[in-house]
């Protein structure tokens, strides 16, 4: 019996799922406002959220943030007008395409850095390999012809 | 020679470890920093909680350096730090304004009245525009304002009694030496 219990709740709790993301009655002006309200609130994040995006979350900060986005779309302003008032209250972190900045850089360079390590760590790798593989020493082939001729 | 190339790995590895075993400690993720230090308080127009006919802006802040504090009745840790805002202002007289964010009015003063009221004046901040301006993101937080109206220091959470007296009592001390 608690079974079937613990079965229903879980199944309906997989029903709620696309429920938990933020659905609120928005009243837009007009369509392109609407796919803009959507693209900026995809790419600014949540700023009391470690990662969720404003459109993703649920805290009352979100809420506030999705309506300000409205609000500011609604008065005129563009797309990097609304990004630049949300930077100049939080920060780099509601940004999730950060700007080059000298604290910044190594996060754009770093994995680029890396491939180029995993690179040529493969290169002389496989090069070592190659050597190895093919060209024995002086010293192996005698001892080798050695072994052969006895 | 092989066996050492064997351990290059592991070496590179346990390297990797250390650094973010380091690296996440160096800072909490959660803390933002703030981008309105040294800026003055945004402008608002914003009731005042016990006198709804009366408009708060920006001036009201000036004059002396004092506590903003941010909070609402539906955030439990402001009621764990109201007892230090309390004690605060009861043994050292400075001046705390609250912003009451995102909170139902009438549910605000029922709150101050079963928990006390050591505040100078409540700003209305129904809708979090004030919040929003000042780079809030959740409740508590308590900016250092000085008696220009410059934001000087921001604290995101309870404000402790170690907080306090380590932290903000040194600041307030150097800002009212200077003015």
């Amino acid at each position: 019996m608690s079974g079937r219990w613990v079965l229903a709740v879980a199944l309906l709790w997989c029903l709620s799922a696309p429920g938990l993301a933020a659905i609120e009655a928005q009243a837009f002006p007009d369509e392109t406002v609407k796919a803009r309200y959507y693209d900026l609130i995809a790419t600014l994040r949540c700023p009391q959220c470690l990662n969720t995006n404003l459109a993703g979350s649920d805290a009352m900060i979100a809420q506030n943030l999705r309506a300000t986005v409205l609000r500011l779309l609604i008065e005129g302003k563009s797309d990097a007008e609304v990004e630049r008032f949300m930077f100049e209250r939080y920060g780099d972190f509601i940004l999730y395409e950060p700007r080059w900045t000298a604290k910044t850089w190594l996060l754009w360079l770093g994995p680029l850095g890396l491939a180029l390590i995993g690179l040529s760590v493969w290169w002389s790798m496989s090069a070592s390999s190659r050597k190895t593989r093919h060209g024995l020493s002086e010293s192996d082939r005698a001892s080798l012809k050695r072994l052969i001729d006895r | 020679m092989a066996k050492q190339s064997v351990l290059i790995p592991v070496f590179v590895f346990a390297g990797i470890i250390v650094l973010l075993w380091f690296g996440f400690q160096l800072s909490d993720p959660h803390l933002l920093p703030s981008q309105k230090l040294n800026d003055p308080v945004p402008d608002f127009e914003l009731p005042n909680l016990m006198q709804a006919d009366q408009t708060l802006t920006a001036v009201d802040l000036t004059g002396e350096v004092s506590l903003l504090n941010v909070w609402a009745t539906w955030c439990p840790s402001c009621i764990a730090e109201h007892g230090e805002l309390t004690r605060i202002f009861e043994t050292t007289g400075l001046r705390i304004i609250g912003v009451n964010y995102n909170d139902d009015s009438k549910a605000a003063r029922a709150w101050l009245k079963r928990w006390g009221d050591p505040y100078a004046f409540h700003i209305v901040d129904e809708s979090g525009t004030l919040a929003i301006d000042l780079g809030v993101y959740g409740a508590p937080e308590t900016f250092v304002v000085d008696a220009d109206g410059v934001i000087r220091y921001r604290h995101v959470g309870v404000v402790t009694q170690k907080v306090f007296e380590e932290t903000l009592t040194p600041l307030i001390q150097n800002l009212k030496d200077a003015s």
